[in-house]
């Protein structure tokens, strides 16, 4: 048998009922971008989890790799000065 | 029963049935589809058309006044009290066979559900509102197959218009102008079916244009399912299969 | 479990200051509880390993659709019919994430349902088992999804990260099978007509046995299992689980006034559990080979499925493959 070729893989992103940003939930295949937005309602809003949709092929998803690690996310890791827990405030302040 | 609500019972029954056996139908698909995708978008239209029929025949039953249930209607009528159009309940064949029909009927359920929202009973514009919505998404999705598939290669082609063929003798039934048909339309409850044939055969033939698809060219069409007079020989196999509990342990529940 | 008898690569768990600096690397951040994701390194056995039990993990879903879907034409009332329709969809689904997790370590689905059709890759065992009569929906419900979920909930802390984050959408998702499935049981074998409490024990008989096998064999003494477990691949020892299992399922079978089908079942005051005869693992390795009463069934249907949907698959790729090329000419 000849092997056929495969629908592509896609990246779902759904926006939940409260006003969050997209957030990834899976995977899944589909033979375009309207198809894959149709097999994403089907598969990953089965639950009503979801008020918009995104689809992105998988291969055009550009990924930091793992080996800059350090160099990416080290650097802001000891600005602890943009965490509002780094300024301790008198309680007579109130809350802030 | 009189006149009146007998002929809103049997309009009932034709829309619960029309759900009912095709819901049925459809769910044959479940673990078997030719995508883990088409698989579990197939469960989701039968589970509105499920859905869609314990609305509409729990109105029947109330209706009815005789003290059955949605579930009774469905499970302890026989084929002759079924009022189902044909082309729900002739075998699902293939893939194929499976959305040309879907397709069909949901190029009308959309305008036909839209009009029904309009409905002078209140019951049945709730129902109908509720329904156009996923009969809405039925169709987006059922077209765009219908297309992809007859467009797609030569075996996907010949297999769309092989399904073609054979459902089209059975598409005539949609457009019904019975007595029951008038009565709804008089009392304001529904529009006469055979007035939204133009908007339905203008969305098909678009479609199937688009498809590569050549519409048979042939006006017959066969009847009997709407009316009850005459169902297919599947009907009876499909209610063996899905009656068997309910006849074989009556009483019992479940 | 779903995962039952997967084969480690690995030749037994190596300590930490025998093994290469990268390998120990790597353990070591699996003990500090990180997760492994898609491009971090990884030795190669782990990735074999996760994509045989990823692999197998998916497969017994889509073919547990199988034995359940023999009933959705059956279901006694509209209601059942969608609950146990939504159910079959929902394995569908999950078989659909697993693939997914699977595919992230370079493998496609459409190799592994080669594989799965050639007898390369398995399934889990429970599923070559029949489906004989209503009551079987809710055995299957109750104490095979029970016994699923009692290894899927400990996978979503396992060390592979889109492993665990499909399975924390599974385990979420499942949380109302088996309830569904216990519901039927309680409508037939306590609330039920005389014919169906003899179709509840008739189907808790059948099913019990096949369920405790479920777990796989006891794996007190094999390596493989231990270096899944340093891996955290594996979170749980097979007679662990079982015990588990066996502990909260009689109770659940004696409020339903069914009899467990073990004469030696008996709750052991000292350790606190109950001892109960293991499942004849003759009749396991049998299964397993190929030779259950339903293997070459399930597995036909699942080639059949695959064989006619590749006219439908071809010709939607096709479809879009056109469409693409005419906007490329338009621009």
């Amino acid at each position: 048998m000849t092997k056929s070729k495969e629908w592509p893989l896609w990246e779902v992103f759904i926006r939940g009922q409260h006003g969050m940003s997209h957030r990834h939930v899976g995977s899944l295949h589909a033979v375009d971008a309207e198809h894959a937005i149709k097999n994403a309602r089907d598969v990953y809003t089965r639950r009503n989890e979801g008020v918009s949709i995104w689809v992105v092929e998988a291969e055009n998803i550009s990924a930091s790799s793992p080996s800059d690690k350090g160099p990416l996310y080290e650097p802001a890791r000891d600005k602890v000065y943009r965490h509002p827990t780094f300024y301790d405030l008198p309680e007579e302040a109130g809350n802030m | 029963m009189s006149e009146q609500t007998n002929h809103l019972f049997e309009f009932l029954l034709r829309q619960g049935d029309n759900a009912l056996v095709l819901g049925h139908r459809t769910s044959q698909w479940c673990g078997v589809g030719p995508a883990l995708e088409e698989d579990i978008a197939l469960a989701n239209t039968a589970l509105d058309l499920i859905g869609q029929t314990q609305l509409w025949l729990g109105y029947a039953a109330e209706v009815e006044g005789n003290n059955r249930s949605a579930n009774d209607l469905a499970f302890l009528r026989d084929a002759y009290d079924f009022r189902n159009i044909l082309m729900m309940e002739v075998p699902n064949e293939d893939f194929g066979r499976t959305l040309m029909r879907q397709f069909m009927f949901d190029t009308y359920q959309v305008p036909w559900l839209t009009e029904l929202q309009n409905s002078s009973n209140e019951r049945v514009a709730a129902i109908a509102a509720k329904s156009v919505k996923e009969a809405r998404y039925h169709l987006e999705r059922s077209r765009e197959t219908v297309i992809a598939l007859g467009d797609g290669t030569e075996e996907s082609n010949s297999r769309m218009q092989n399904a073609l063929d054979y459902l089209w003798p059975y598409c005539g039934e949609i457009f019904g102008a019975d007595e029951v048909d008038h009565a709804m339309s008089e009392q304001g409850v529904a529009p006469v079916p055979s007035t939204l044939k133009g908007t339905w055969r203008a969305c098909v033939e678009r479609a199937l244009s688009e498809a590569f698809l050549v519409i048979p060219n042939s006006e017959f069409a066969h009847s009997g399912g709407r009316t009850g007079f005459r169902h297919t020989e599947h009907l009876g196999h499909m209610l063996a299969t899905m009656q068997t509990l309910q006849r074989s342990y009556p009483g019992a529940e479940w | 479990m779903y995962a039952q008898m997967v084969k480690s690569t690995g030749k037994g768990v190596q300590a930490l200051e025998d093994m290469s600096p990268q390998d120990r690397a790597f353990q070591e951040r699996i003990d500090r509880g990180e997760k492994i994701e898609p491009k971090d390194w990884m030795p190669d056995a782990y990735r074999k390993n996760l994509i045989r039990q990823i692999g197998q993990h998916a497969h017994s879903e889509i073919v547990g659709q199988l034995p359940e879907g023999n009933w959705i034409t059956r279901a006694p009332t509209l209601e059942r019919k969608a609950n146990l329709l939504a159910k079959v969809q929902d394995e569908a689904g999950h078989g659909l994430y697993l693939y997914c997790a699977a595919e992230t370590l370079g493998v496609s689905r459409d190799e592994l349902f080669e594989m799965l059709h050639c007898g390369k890759m398995k399934y889990s065992s429970i599923f070559n088992y029949p489906t004989l009569t209503w009551a079987d929906m809710g055995a299957v419900g109750w104490l095979v999804d029970g016994a699923a979920i009692m290894n899927q909930v400990p996978l979503q802390r396992t060390s592979y990260g889109p492993y665990a984050r499909a399975m924390v959408r599974i385990c979420k998702e499942e949380s109302f099978h088996q309830r569904q499935g216990y519901h039927i049981m309680i409508k037939m074998a306590k609330e039920g007509t005389a014919d169906q409490k003899r179709m509840a024990q008739d189907a808790f008989n059948r099913f019990w046995y096949p369920a405790l096998m479920m777990f796989g064999p006891s794996d007190k003494d094999s390596v493989h299992s231990a270096q899944s477990m340093a891996w955290k691949i594996k979170m749980n020892t097979n007679d662990e689980l079982r015990q588990k299992f066996v502990d909260e399922t009689v109770p659940q079978a004696k409020f339903l006034s069914l009899t467990v089908p073990d004469e030696r079942l008996m709750f052991n005051e000292e350790t606190g559990h109950y001892d109960y005869s293991e499942p004849d693992w003759n009749e396991f390795m049998d299964v397993i080979s190929g030779n259950g009463p339903c293997n070459t069934d399930r597995l036909e249907a699942r080639k059949k499925a695959w064989r006619e949907g590749s006219w439908v698959r071809e010709g939607m790729m096709a479809h879009a493959d056109k469409k693409a090329q005419c906007k490329i000419a338009a621009e």
